[in-house]
Formats: structure tokens, C-alpha cells, sequence
């Protein structure tokens, strides 16, 4: 055992506690917190496995801007407990059988073939300048082009959705239109008379 | 070093020692970073307060010395401040959740500092010169914002609350228009590394600076920047006016002021990312002999000094915004405006090779 297993057991331990949090504490806020704490110490594993690219981004993405809005909204719900727990047996049932499809397809995948030590091997260490993310670059731009560029296009059809919702024009609103309001020149508000000056006496 | 290394290998074992020797340098050089930001910290607090004094025409603080020495006058403030927030009681607000209340000074901070492993001050100087240093830098920006937002539920107060949700969606939004104006410099340095960002603005003179190329992500960045670190005139988390004092108005004594102190740090973070990325870090403005005399690490600390001044002269001069502003200029103003400059970038960087040995554009595109 050295201080890479050290660091490796200390993460995987924090990720499963965290895990287990976020599913079993009543207060949503505290499992929000803990999903973050999760994504945060997975993304510690991933930079032993050499992926820094990834564990940034899933820093960066998923805690840095997903995270934020979860949080802002679970915060600002009212949540009653006992209303949380109606309905918990009859929906027990449909909850169980899918948590057992869940837990039948990871065991397939990691059972399977694919994922032993012979055809997985501990990957090789790269050199210090090896560019995790120059390499990340090169092949989604080159071999997975197409899936990337769909990616992008489903995503902003689904951004574009979004804001098609929820925009609408409102005729009885009164606030200002700021390029109106800088467009304003001195002449449109302010008329200069040029007046003799009155004496005194 | 090989000595203390033998010791370390004495005391743990040949296969422990290393790993102690090395844990042990880099928390050495931790504290050696750390220590001066803390000082610095403290001592920009005195500067804010010194300069808008006579922006306003007063003096500010001017009685606290060190051995009563009179041309000290003033300079012992920080440290009073300091001693005194410490002595004071921390006072946890009933119906408050304690311990999210006590954590999120301490994850407003940490990210703060943690920023500050990959930043180089000077060729060598530079604790983790990791290959993903931007996006390392980016990610632990974004992180700050979870201290404001647990500060302000865990402080189980409306005002609290209030700031607290205002300046998540402002650090959210911001981030955005901060991120792509990276994105600008990266494309020109084709690395993520800062250290590599610097060297690939290394010319005869400044006219080399991202500066000049990326003169509007400049102001992107750094407008983006102060957004970030809820100052004036972005610093509606606080909005005393409106408010009282936003996510940490209900803290006082030590739990305050190290929000207190992680608002400074991240001013002085985004000064030196600005230096770094667009003011070439450690290079000296001109390539010829008095200038190249100076150190690096002084040039970067000058032009970090230089970006704080803008910090404190903005709160000086600027009205706070109103909220809807903000948002207007961060969603419809800088996003567009980063957009194009990507696109135009783009466009500069895929010109022939003949063309990019023109006047300007050999300055930048090596």
C-alpha cells in the first residue's frame, strides 16, 4: 500500500458515505450539499486515474453551475416531510423493481467481459507533458465529430425550447428600456433659452 | 534539500520517506505562498481604505503605529482589526443551522486560496504546473459561490436569503461571460497552462500582451471579475440600502471577517489572473536592459498592484447597479460580445501562414 491507495481509499470512502447521504437524509438541502461533496471527491478519483480533464469539468459543470441552481431551488422550496412520505407503499413496489433492473444491469457491466483485469489493464502512466485535454480535443473533433456536433445542436434545441416557454411579452409593464434610455441626448430633455439678464434695481 | 530528504528517510522508512519529504515540501511551500496573500490581504484592506479616504478627501485610518513610531501612523491598523475580530463573540442566530453557519466562511475561502497553486509568479517559481491550469483556476472560481449561498440559508434570515440568491444568480451568470473570455486567450496561447500562457505573449515589448488582441475580453474579464467578487459597483449581495448587509449579515466576530478576508483574496486573485493572462505575468514591459534588471516576480507584483488600484477606484466612483442592470449586461451585452470576438479569433487564427507575418498580427501569432 502506498499514498496513491491511501488517498484512493480515503476518496472512495468519502464518495460512498456522501452517496448514501444524499439518498437516505430527510432534508433536501443537506442531500443537495452531499451530491456536490460527491461529485467533488469522485472528481479527486478521476485525477488518479490521469483523466484531469474530465474531474475539472465535472468540477466546473456539474458543481460550479448545476449544483448552484439545484441548491437555489431546493432552498427555495416549502417542503413538508409528511407529505414527502404519503404514498410511500404504493409506490414501493414500482421503486424496488426498478432499483433491481438498475442493480442487474451494473452487475452486467461490470461482471461482463469487458471490464476484467485482462482487458482492462492499469493504464500506463503518462509523461508529465502528456495533454490530457489536447488528446480529448483531437478525437472529438476528428473520429466522434458527428455525435459531438449533434450533441451540441440537441442541446441548443433544448435551450432554445426553454426560453420559447417561458418568454413572453407583457404589454403592461413599466420597466425602462435601458438603449432607449441611453439614446436620450441632452436636446430631447433640456431646451436652453438664452435670455437677457434682468437688472437688479 | 538531499539532507532533509535523508531525514525524512531515516524517520519513515525508505518507502514512506519520500512520500513524507515531498508531503512535507509542498506544505512548506503552501505556507510560503499563503502567508504573504494573508499580509497582502490585510494590507489591502488598509490601501482600500487609505486610497478612497483621499479619493473623498479625508485621510482614513492614521493613529494605529507600531512602537509608537509617528511616521508608522496608520499602518497598525490591519493588525488591530485583526486582534479585535478575534476577540470578538461569534453569535449564532437561533433557529440557525450551526454547522452549515460555521462552514461556509471556511468554503467562501478555501477556493480563494486553493486558486493560488497553479498561479506562476515567475518562469520557475509556480507550486503545480499542471497542463490544466485555466480550467483549474476556473473550476475553483466557480466554487466560491457556495459559501454565499449556504451562508444565506444557514443563517435562517430573509435578508440573508435575499443576498444570498442574488448572488448566485449573478456569479452564475457572470462566470459565463469570464469563462468564454478565456476561451479568447487560451485560443491565442493554445495552451491551458499559465505558465505557457505568459511565455507566448514574450516579445520585444508590451505591444506582445494579450492585452492588445483581446483588448475588449480584457475588459470582459476584469468588468466580469469584479461582478465576481461582489464588489462595488456589482456588490448587490450586500446592498446595505437595501438589504442591510445580505448573506452575512448575521455573522460577526471571526466568522465575519473571514468572508471579510475572502472577499480580498479573490480581489487579489482576479487582479493577478488579469496580470497573467493579459498583462503578461512576470514579462517586463519593455524587453531592453534597465527593465530586464527587475526580477519577474516584481513586474507581477506590480501589475497585480496596479489591477487592485481599479478595484478600490471603482468602489470610489461608481453608484451601485440596479439589478436587472446587471443581469442585462452580463446576459446581453458581454456574452454577445465574447461570441464575436471567438468568431473573429477563429477567423485570425485560420489565415494563411504569409499573412500572419504582417505587421501586427506577427506580434501575436507565432
Amino acid at each position: 500500500m502506498n499514498f496513491q491507495d491511501l488517498i484512493f481509499y480515503f476518496f472512495s470512502g468519502v464518495l460512498v458515505l456522501s452517496a448514501l447521504g444524499v439518498i437516505t437524509l430527510r432534508n433536501p438541502v443537506y442531500a443537495a450539499l452531499l451530491l456536490v461533496l460527491a461529485f467533488f471527491t469522485s472528481a479527486g478519483i478521476w485525477l488518479l486515474l490521469e483523466a484531469e480533464f474530465l474531474a475539472i469539468t465535472l468540477v466546473l459543470v456539474y458543481v460550479g453551475a448545476v449544483m448552484v441552481l439545484f441548491l437555489f431551488v431546493v432552498m427555495m422550496l416549502d417542503i413538508n416531510l409528511d407529505r414527502l412520505r404519503e404514498g410511500f407503499w404504493k409506490w414501493f413496489p414500482f421503486g424496488a423493481l426498478l432499483s433491481l433492473v438498475l442493480a442487474i444491469e451494473m452487475g452486467m457491466v461490470l461482471m461482463g467481459r469487458q471490464f476484467n483485469l485482462d482487458n482492462m489493464p492499469i493504464p500506463q502512466p503518462h509523461q508529465a507533458d502528456y495533454s490530457n485535454t489536447k488528446e480529448l480535443g483531437r478525437l472529438i473533433y476528428t473520429e466522434y465529430v458527428y455525435a459531438f456536433e449533434l450533441a451540441a445542436v440537441i442541446l441548443l434545441v433544448a435551450m432554445v425550447a426553454a426560453i420559447a416557454l417561458t418568454l413572453r411579452y407583457r404589454t403592461d409593464k413599466k420597466s425602462p428600456n435601458p438603449s432607449k434610455q441611453v439614446a436620450v441626448k441632452r436636446e430631447d430633455r433640456l431646451r436652453i433659452i438664452s435670455m437677457p439678464s434682468e437688472n437688479k434695481e | 534539500m538531499d539532507y532533509t530528504q535523508q531525514l525524512f528517510e531515516q524517520m519513515f522508512g525508505a518507502d514512506w520517506g519520500m512520500t513524507a519529504f515531498i508531503l512535507a515540501k509542498n506544505i512548506f511551500y503552501i505556507f510560503v505562498i499563503v502567508v504573504p496573500l494573508l499580509l497582502a490581504v490585510a494590507y489591502l484592506t488598509f490601501a482600500e481604505r487609505k486610497i478612497i479616504a483621499y479619493m473623498q478627501i479625508r485621510v482614513g485610518p492614521n493613529r494605529v503605529t507600531f512602537f509608537g513610531i509617528p511616521w508608522l501612523r496608520g499602518w497598525g491598523q490591519p493588525i488591530a482589526d485583526a486582534v479585535k475580530a478575534i476577540m470578538k463573540e461569534i453569535i449564532i442566530p437561533t433557529g440557525a443551522n450551526k454547522f452549515l453557519f460555521l462552514l461556509a466562511p471556511i468554503i467562501t475561502i478555501a477556493p480563494a486560496l486553493a486558486a493560488w497553486a497553479v498561479v506562476p509568479f515567475s518562469p520557475e517559481l509556480v507550486l503545480a504546473d499542471i497542463n490544466a491550469g485555466l480550467l483549474y483556476i476556473l473550476a475553483m472560481t466557480s466554487l466560491g459561490v457556495y459559501g454565499v449561498i449556504i451562508a444565506g440559508w444557514a443563517s435562517n434570515s430573509k435578508y440573508a436569503f435575499l443576498g444570498s440568491m442574488r448572488s448566485a444568480a449573478q456569479l452564475v451568470s457572470y462566470e459565463l461571460a469570464m469563462g468564454f473570455a478565456l476561451v479568447c486567450v487560451l485560443m491565442m496561447s493554445q495552451s491551458l497552462n499559465l505558465g505557457d500562457i505568459v511565455k507566448g505573449q514574450q516579445g520585444d515589448s508590451f505591444l506582445n500582451w494579450y492585452l492588445i488582441p483581446l483588448f475588449p475580453m480584457f475588459l470582459v474579464y476584469f468588468i466580469s471579475g469584479v461582478a465576481e467578487t461582489n464588489r462595488a459597483p456589482f456588490d448587490v449581495a450586500e446592498g446595505e440600502s437595501e438589504i442591510v448587509a445580505g448573506f452575512h449579515v448575521d455573522y460577526s466576530g471571526m466568522a465575519f471577517t473571514v468572508f471579510f478576508l475572502a472577499e480580498y483574496a479573490n480581489m487579489i486573485l482576479v487582479a493577478t489572473l488579469t496580470s497573467i493572462m493579459f498583462l503578461g505575468g512576470w514579462l517586463p514591459p519593455l524587453n531592453i536592459a534597465p527593465f530586464t534588471f527587475i526580477p519577474g516576480i516584481v513586474w507581477l507584483l506590480l501589475k497585480i498592484a496596479f489591477m487592485l488600484f481599479f478595484f478600490l477606484w471603482f468602489r470610489a466612483t461608481f453608484p451601485r447597479y440596479r439589478y436587472d442592470q446587471i443581469m442585462r449586461l452580463g446576459w446581453k451585452i458581454f456574452i454577445p460580445i465574447t461570441l464575436i470576438w471567438i468568431l473573429i479569433l477563429g477567423v485570425l487564427l485560420q489565415l494563411p501562414d504569409s499573412s500572419k507575418e504582417l505587421f501586427p498580427l506577427n506580434l501575436w501569432f507565432k
